[in-house]
């Protein structure tokens, strides 16, 4: 097991008048090479608890491990917990510093305390596993386009080899284009790296897509913890909680309703494609017998 | 009746400088752009990062001039000096930040700041953000600090501060890029809403197809030219010029043209998820029929 | 989460909040003057009766008005210790090097009242007044430099701007900061050198980002058609009412007795 929360409560101002509950008793178990999708509304507790992970934020009660440690026992390196648990937060081109793409990607190994020979190699694979092509590598990262501004922010974070890597909402303010090039690209990361990926999102459509566990953060508790397919079944109470199932699975329900036996689990335009198909040619030799 | 927004031939270059190079490099960020917008209508324009819409919808409002052809607001041109007031006036603006484009401390000072921009006397700045924040529901928001606003909240504010200054038509750049889909939700009900109830012309860019779907024209940019220009259905119906621009269509869109490919009989640019399950049914039931 | 209390503004409906901003500003320079006309007892007494009316008038809770002390404390000690032990006079205490004499007592004690009666009465502006509704009043008072070219108009419009995006400003170096913690970055060791530059990026994207707003801003006033301050009307236009003249006639009453006071030397 990779990361374990044991109990744990986050309480803003506590102590003060202002005292708000942000998470309240939280049990999670986080598994190696998991693809986690993280949804809630704004406000939900989702930001607070990735923070958690990485030990940016202590809890107010109860225990956070990693790989089987405390992490908040005395004589724990924070700091290299860092550099295991990688986070991407909202908008990640808004840390890009340096005078040079390259350099800043660099910073991560840098403060690992790696050589400045690994530093670069480092910073040159993170930055081809993220697309951004060489003659970028001595721009100014202030230059880039939207997009590659995001993958370069990114390549910063995986430059110093994470085992899991945490994103808030990576693709906010992309267009499509850039919203898919990300989202495969982070894919690739978990197939091929093997890293173990957290993704919060708003958006149903790709988490249904691409995660194998599902989280839903509601009140500063989880409300539900299994795949996105039996997440999804709960749409009803999903929508009181101001969230949503994917289009995908409204229009198999209604098609349920109107007497089409189609599967309504499935999520993603492929797999309602395959079920409508089948449904149709049963339903037509149905009829006909 | 003529055209709120109309351009001829409208073309943008600007000069850019960089440290490799010595000259001066030209870059033209529009060009050959012709529009006519009719009075009241919803329009949408798509088109990926960089593709030029934001600078076109700059020119609507004066915030620049073209460097060649020519756009007019309400008949009146843009480049006339003397007259930018009244354009930026007749069209307003909301941009895709919402904490970067709201100025005053309290909500309802931040939506009198255009009427006061434009010499209102005091009693009608009130009465006009009063009927602006109502329109935009956020009445019951007008003593509150912005910062203490959602996303969303922030957004409509915004748009209040535009529609206290009567304007003809909105031009909103990207205005639910940074929202949560609630917040993006409730933009979206009082953009329609305004050009619905109010007559207000929309002008809405966005990179959600799903926003698009409501809209009476959709362009789309790609490299500073309109390329393609139609009513919704028009448009998506034509998934693969689409994916061309880099663009997407609805989900409901693409289920409906993966199953068309595949054999069932449905029409093209199928829009909404009731569309998709009509048209499904009679597919489903065309066997019974036969028999 | 973070909230940062600007000006430390306590709404309320008092009459203290009521009137208006200039009354407040002019009252609290009366004040500040009052305090440094009289010399005695009796003085400050009265001064200090003045405050506390001022205070159950402003329905400030008490323990408020206190908290506005914290940042002066510090200073306040420092300046009554060094009134307390340099003041030259009759000895009353005396151990080791330091000497104590009667006039010391006697200044540190008069330095402290007439401090903690400044920060106190300046307090009381600042809880009933925002901070938006003080740039208003000093734009309107300070109107007559227009006549020898002093921005007035546009030195008001930055501060309200500044009012507006300082909380959006500290909440972005937050996030900065998280980011680059993430990132391994150290803010907390090292000597004062290693601490500096381990600012850099931190205090990099926090200007990218500060320029960034201030051209979106700048476009989105100018598309609301900005251009300064001519021909601009109000929406809150600042307008004395009854109770605002009368605050005057207070204010000036409070003042004669005042120097009556500096002048009899009671």
């Amino acid at each position: 097991m990779l990361i374990e929360l044991k109990n744990v409560c986050y309480t803003y101002g506590a102590g003060t008048v202002y005292e708000v509950s942000a998470l309240d008793g939280i049990d999670l178990q986080i598994h190696e090479g998991e693809f986690i999708g993280v949804i809630g509304q704004t406000g939900s507790g989702k930001s607070t608890l990735i923070q958690l992970f990485n030990g940016l934020m202590k809890p107010t009660t109860g225990q956070v491990f990693f790989a089987g440690k405390d992490i908040w026992a005395d004589g724990y390196d924070l700091r290299s917990l860092r550099t295991h648990v990688g986070l991407v937060f909202q908008y990640p081109e808004n840390q890009l510093f340096e005078s040079d793409v390259l350099k800043d990607v660099m910073f991560g190994p840098k403060n690992q305390g790696l050589t400045p020979g690994e530093c670069e190699e480092r910073a040159k694979e993170a930055l081809r596993q993220s697309g951004i092509a060489e003659e970028f590598y001595s721009v100014s990262p202030f230059e880039l386009s939207g997009g590659q501004k995001r993958r370069a922010a990114i390549a910063g974070v995986l430059a110093m080899d994470p085992e899991v890597l945490i994103l808030d909402e990576p693709t906010a303010g992309l267009d499509p284009a850039g919203r898919d090039e990300l989202l495969n690209l982070i894919k690739h990361l978990r197939d091929k790296r093997g890293i173990t990926v957290i993704l919060v999102s708003h958006s149903m459509e790709d988490v249904a897509q691409y995660a194998t566990r599902l989280l839903v953060v509601h009140e500063g508790k989880i409300a539900f913890d299994s795949s996105p397919k039996q997440v999804f079944s709960h749409y009803r109470e999903l929508e009181k909680m101001g969230l949503a199932a994917p289009q995908i699975t409204y229009i198999m329900h209604d098609l349920r309703e109107r007497g089409l036996r189609v599967d309504v689990t499935a999520t993603t335009v492929s797999e309602a494609k395959r079920s409508i198909l089948m449904a149709l040619s049963e339903h037509r030799s149905l009829s006909t017998d | 009746m003529p055209s709120i927004i109309k351009a001829v031939k409208l073309g943008f270059d600007y000069v850019k400088y960089s440290e490799e190079s010595e000259t001066p490099e030209h870059v033209s960020a529009i060009r050959g752009i012709d529009l006519s917008v009719k009075r009241g209508d919803f329009i949408a324009i798509l088109g990926h990062n960089g593709s030029g819409k934001s600078t076109l919808a700059k020119h609507i409002n004066a915030l620049l001039v073209p460097t060649s052809g020519t756009m007019w607001i309400d008949g009146i041109d843009t480049s006339k000096v003397e007259e930018l007031w009244k354009v930026r006036q007749k069209a307003g603006m909301v941009f895709q930040n919402p904490d970067n484009q709201i100025i005053g401390t309290v909500v309802d000072e931040d939506v009198g700041f255009g009427p006061e921009n434009l010499g209102v006397a005091t009693e009608d700045i009130w009465s006009r953000v009063d009927d602006a924040l109502s329109k935009v529901g956020m009445l019951g928001f007008r003593d509150r600090s912005p910062n203490k606003l959602s996303g969303g909240q922030k957004q409509r504010v915004a748009i209040a501060g535009v529609v206290a200054m009567h304007p003809d038509c909105i031009v909103l750049d990207e205005p639910t890029a940074m929202l949560d889909p609630n917040g993006r939700r409730e933009v979206l009900e009082v953009i329609r809403d305004l050009n619905e109830k109010e007559g207000v012309t929309v002008l809405l860019i966005t990179h959600y197809m799903e926003e698009v779907v409501f809209a009476d024209h959709v362009y789309v940019m790609d490299q500073g030219e309109l390329v393609m220009e139609g009513t919704p259905r028009e448009i998506f119906s034509q998934v693969e010029t689409l994916k061309k621009y880099k663009l997407t269509v609805p989900q409901v869109t693409e289920l409906a043209y993966e199953l068309k490919a595949a054999g069932v009989k449905l029409p093209d640019g199928v829009l909404t998820r009731q569309e998709l399950v009509d048209a499904l049914m009679p597919a489903a039931d065309s066997g019974k029929v036969e028999a | 989460m973070g909230e940062i209390a600007l000006g430390q503004y306590y709404p309320s409906n008092s009459i203290l909040h009521k009137l208006d901003p200039r009354v407040k500003f002019i009252g609290t320079i009366v004040y500040i003057v009052s305090l440094f006309l009289v010399n005695t007892w009796i003085g400050y007494l009265f001064c200090a009766g003045f405050l506390i009316v001022m205070v159950i008038l402003s329905r400030v809770p008490f323990h408020f008005i206190l908290k506005s002390m914290k940042p002066v404390f510090f200073i306040l000690v420092i300046t009554m210790l060094f009134n307390l032990f340099l003041t030259p006079g009759e000895p009353v205490v005396k151990f080791w090097i330091f000497t104590i004499s009667d006039q010391g007592i006697s200044m540190a004690v008069r330095m402290g009242a007439r401090l903690t009666l400044l920060v106190m009465g300046s307090s009381i502006m600042t809880l009933t007044t925002t901070p938006n509704a003080l740039t208003d009043g000093m734009e309107r008072l300070f109107s007559f430099l227009k006549v020898i070219h002093v921005p007035v108009h546009e030195i008001s419009m930055m501060m309200s701007i500044a009012l507006r995006f300082i909380p959006i400003l500290a909440e972005e170096t937050d996030k900065i900061k998280k980011a680059q913690i993430a990132r391994g970055a150290d803010f907390e060791t090292g000597g004062l050198i290693r601490r500096l530059k381990s600012m850099v990026p931190l205090l990099v994207p926090l200007f990218v980002s500060a320029f960034r707003r201030a051209n979106d801003l700048a476009m989105a006033m100018e598309a609301r058609c900005y251009h300064g301050g001519d021909g601009r009307t109000q929406m809150k236009p600042l307008r004395y009412a009854g109770r605002d003249y009368a605050a005057y006639a207070i204010l000036a009453a409070y003042l004669a007795v005042c120097i009556v006071f500096c002048w009899r030397h009671l």
